[in-house]
C-alpha cells in the first residue's frame, strides 16, 4: 500500500510537466491543424530523412534533454544548479576541434579517430565537472557561485583549448552525430538522447544513486550518520553532468562541424534549470523526478519551436513571450497554486479521491 | 535574513573577483596566449607604442583573423610595442582605455564594443597627446576627437550582395531574411539593400529575423518556414554561421540548395569553411567583410610619424562578393578567413 502511494505522488507529480506539454500540442493543433504532419524527403547528400514539426522539437531538444538529467542529479544532490553548462560546452567542443584538428583550421584527413576525441573531451568535461564539484562539495561554496567562474571564463577557455582559432572540419562522417546516418531517417541527436536516457534508467534503477542522492539532498548530516558521505555523492553529480556536457557538446560540434565558442548553447543553462523546475523537482534539493525533467526538456522545446511557428512572433520577442509562459507554468506548479487545487479538489470530490489515486497507479 | 546577507555578501565579492579576472588589460591578455603585455620592456628604444583595445578572438572566425592580423602586424620588428586589451564590454573597454592612457602610449587603436559613450575618455586622451585610430566599427563621438577610422562600409557590403543576387533573374524571389543581432552596424548595413528590395515590391519577404549571429537561432527559423510549408527560394543570412544554421534546417528537410539546388544560399564574412562550401557548390554566394586593417593603420601611424595626417578620416576598406559559379580555390585560401 505504501509502495502505491509512493507511485501514486510521483505520478501526480510527472502530471504537471505532462499537462504542460499538452497544452503546448493542443495550442498548435488549433492554430495550424497539420503541426503534426511528418514527411520523408532526399536531401542535399541523398539521405532519405524524416522531418516535421515534431522531429523539429525532438531533434533540438536533445542536447537540453541530456544536460537536464545532470541537472537534475546537481539539483537533487547539492539544492543548487550548475550554470556553467553552457561555457563547459565550448570548453568539451573546443577539445573535440582540438584533437580532430590539431592546429589546422581546417584539415583534410582528421588528425585522430573521431571517438578518441569524444572520449577526450569527455575526460576534460568530466574534470571541469569535478573542478565544480570540489568547490561545491568540499569548500562548500554556493553551487551558483562555484559554477560562476567557469560561467565566466569557460569561452575563453575553450577557445584556448581549440587552439586559438575556429576550426572546421570537412570530414562527412563527423556530421552524422548532429545530422543523420545514411539510411536512418530520424536525426542522430534524438538516437543518442534515448540513449543517455536508457542509461540513466537503468542506472537509476539498478544502482543505489538515486536513493544516495535524494538522502543527501534532503539532509546531509542525516545521510552521512547512515553511512553516506555526502561529498562523494556530490561530486558523483557534477562529474555526470560533466559527461552529459560532453554528450551535448559533441552532438553541437558536429552539428555546425565546428564551434562559436562565444555563441555555442548560449542560455542554455537558464532552459536546462527551466526543465528541472517545469519537471516538478523542488530546486533546494532533495527528491527527484528524472522523467519530469526530461518531459521538461522537451516542453521547453516545443515551446520554442510553437513560438517561432507562430505568425507575428518576431524572434526578438521570443524571449519575452517564452518568459511569459514560463512564468505561468511556474506559478500553476507552485505549492500555494497546487496545494489550493487539492483543497478545491477534495471539497468537489469528496469521497472520490481514493479511487482516483488507484485509477493513478 | 543573516544567510541571505552572507550570501550576497560573496556573491558580489566573488563576481567583483571574476569580472576582475577578465577586466583590465594585463590581466585579460592572460587568457589570450599570445599577448605581449609582460614581455615588453619597460622604456621602449625607437618603439611606437600602441595600446589595441579589440573584442575577444573567441567571438567568430571574423574576430580570430582580425586579432591575429594586428598581432602580425604590430610586432617589434616592425617598430612597435604593442599592449593587448579584449572585451565585448564597454565598461571594460574603457577601463583599458584609460590604462593605456596611463601607461603613456603613442597610440591606441580601438575597434568599439559599444557605439556610444567615448567622448570623454577620447578627450583626457587628447589633451594626453595620445592619437586614436578606429578600426571595424565606428563610434559617435566627434571625428575631430580622432585620426581616422578604417571600416567595411556593410551597407555596401549588403547592396554588392543584393545586386548579385538581382543578377541571377529568377523567376521569383521568396526570400527568408536572417538578421544579425539587432542594431549592430553589420546588421543594419546588410538588411538595408534587402529592405529596399521588399518595399520596391521586387522581392517577397517570407520571414525576417534576427538569429543573432547564431547557427542554431537561423536553423530554428528555417525549420518553422519549412513545418508551416511557406514556399521559399532564397535564404540571406547576415553572416556564415547564420548561413550554415540555415542549410542544416533545409538538409534535415530534404531540401536541396545550392548552385544545382532549390533554395539559394547567401552568406557573409568569408570565413575559409564557407567558401569551401561555395566550392563545392553547396551555397552560392558570400560576401567579404574584411578583417584586414591592421596594414592600413601601420601604413597610417608611419605617415603620422612623419607629419603628415591621413588625407580621409573615414577609410573604407576594399570587399568584394564570392559567387559558387566562379570561385576558385586560389579565392579559398587568399580571401577564406582561419
Amino acid at each position: 500500500m505504501l509502495k502505491l502511494k509512493e507511485t501514486a505522488r510521483k505520478n501526480a507529480q510527472l502530471l504537471f510537466p505532462l499537462v504542460s506539454l499538452f497544452a503546448i500540442v493542443i495550442i498548435n493543433l488549433i492554430v495550424e491543424p497539420n503541426f503534426f504532419s511528418l514527411e520523408l524527403r532526399v536531401n542535399n547528400v541523398g539521405n532519405t530523412v524524416l522531418s516535421g514539426n515534431v522531429i523539429s522539437i525532438l531533434d533540438n531538444g536533445s542536447e537540453l534533454a541530456i544536460l537536464a538529467i545532470g541537472m537534475t542529479l546537481v539539483t537533487a544532490a547539492s539544492g543548487g544548479q550548475d550554470i556553467s553548462v553552457g561555457a563547459a560546452i565550448a570548453i568539451a567542443g573546443g577539445v573535440v576541434l582540438r584533437v580532430l584538428c590539431g592546429n589546422e583550421a581546417s584539415p583534410d584527413i582528421l588528425h585522430a579517430p573521431i571517438i578518441y576525441a569524444f572520449l577526450a573531451s569527455c575526460v576534460v568535461a568530466m574534470l571541469f565537472g569535478a573542478f565544480n564539484g570540489v568547490l561545491v562539495s568540499i569548500f562548500k561554496i554556493q553551487p551558483m557561485i562555484a559554477t560562476l567562474i567557469l560561467f565566466t571564463s569557460g569561452r575563453s577557455i575553450g577557445y584556448w583549448i581549440g587552439g586559438g582559432q575556429i576550426a572546421k572540419i570537412s570530414e562527412k562522417q563527423f556530421g552524422y552525430f548532429g545530422g543523420f546516418i545514411p539510411g536512418v531517417p530520424v536525426p542522430t541527436p534524438i538516437l543518442i538522447a534515448v540513449l543517455c536516457m536508457i542509461v540513466i534508467a537503468l542506472v537509476l534503477k539498478f544502482t543505489n544513486l538515486g536513493l544516495y542522492t535524494q538522502a543527501v539532498g534532503i539532509n546531509e548530516k542525516s545521510a552521512r550518520l547512515n553511512g553516506l558521505n555526502p561529498v562523494r555523492i556530490k561530486l558523483l553529480a557534477y562529474i555526470i553532468i560533466g559527461f552529459c556536457v560532453a554528450v551535448a557538446a559533441f552532438i553541437k560540434v558536429s552539428r555546425m562541424s565546428t564551434i562559436n565558442y562565444s555563441s555555442v548553447a548560449q542560455d542554455i543553462e537558464m532552459d536546462v534549470i527551466l526543465a528541472v523546475a517545469i519537471g516538478g523537482n523542488a530546486l533546494g534539493g532533495g527528491k527527484f523526478n528524472m522523467a519530469g525533467s526530461i518531459i521538461g526538456a522537451y516542453t521547453i522545446q516545443a515551446l520554442t519551436v510553437t513560438l517561432y511557428a507562430m505568425p507575428g512572433v518576431t524572434s526578438e520577442s521570443i524571449r519575452f513571450y517564452k518568459a511569459l509562459v514560463i512564468i505561468i507554468l511556474v506559478v500553476i506548479s507552485s505549492p500555494a497554486v497546487k496545494s489550493a487545487l487539492e483543497k478545491l479538489w477534495a471539497k468537489l470530490f469528496p469521497k472520490k479521491s481514493p479511487p482516483v489515486k488507484e485509477a493513478l497507479v | 535574513m543573516k544567510k541571505l546577507l552572507i550570501v550576497l555578501a560573496a556573491m558580489t565579492l566573488v563576481v567583483s573577483f571574476a569580472a576582475c579576472t577578465s577586466a583590465p588589460p594585463a590581466a585579460s591578455s592572460a587568457d589570450s596566449p599570445p599577448a605581449s603585455v609582460e614581455a615588453a620592456p619597460p622604456e621602449s628604444d625607437g618603439l611606437i607604442k600602441v595600446g589595441i583595445i579589440n573584442n575577444p578572438p573567441e567571438e567568430s572566425g571574423y574576430r580570430a583573423a582580425n586579432v591575429k592580423d594586428f598581432q602580425e602586424t604590430f610586432t617589434e620588428d616592425n617598430g612597435y610595442k604593442a599592449s593587448f586589451a579584449y572585451s565585448l564590454k564597454f565598461e571594460e573597454q574603457l577601463a583599458s582605455f584609460n590604462q593605456f592612457v596611463a601607461d603613456g602610449v603613442d597610440y591606441i587603436l580601438l575597434s568599439a564594443a559599444a557605439t556610444d559613450g567615448w567622448d570623454a575618455a577620447f578627450k583626457t586622451a587628447n589633451e594626453a597627446g595620445i592619437k586614436i585610430l578606429l578600426f571595424d566599427r565606428m563610434v559617435s563621438a566627434d571625428e575631430s576627437l580622432y585620426e581616422a577610422a578604417v571600416v567595411s562600409d556593410m551597407a555596401q557590403e549588403g547592396i554588392t550582395a543584393v545586386d548579385w543576387l538581382k543578377a541571377q533573374n529568377l523567376a521569383e524571389y521568396n526570400v527568408i531574411h536572417i538578421q544579425g543581432v539587432m542594431g549592430s552596424d553589420a546588421q543594419i548595413g546588410r538588411t538595408a539593400a534587402l529592405d529596399k528590395e521588399f518595399a520596391a515590391g521586387a522581392m517577397t519577404k517570407v520571414v525576417q529575423q534576427t538569429g543573432n549571429w547564431s547557427d542554431a537561432e537561423a536553423k530554428t527559423i528555417v525549420e518553422a518556414v519549412i513545418n508551416a510549408k511557406t514556399p521559399f527560394n532564397v535564404i540571406y543570412a547576415e553572416n556564415d554561421n547564420m548561413a550554415q544554421g540555415a542549410a542544416q534546417a533545409l538538409d534535415a528537410a530534404g531540401i536541396t540548395h545550392g548552385v544545382d539546388g532549390d533554395v539559394v544560399i547567401m552568406g557573409f564574412d568569408c570565413n575559409k569553411w564557407a567558401l569551401q562550401e561555395l566550392l563545392d557548390g553547396n551555397w552560392n554566394y558570400d560576401g567579404q567583410c574584411s578583417p584586414f586593417q591592421a596594414k592600413v593603420i601601420d601604413g597610417i601611424i608611419k605617415d603620422l610619424q612623419n607629419g603628415t595626417a591621413p588625407a580621409q578620416k573615414k577609410i573604407i576598406s576594399e570587399e568584394k562578393g564570392f559567387d559558387a559559379k566562379t570561385i576558385t580555390a586560389d579565392d579559398v585560401n587568399t580571401y577564406g578567413l582561419g
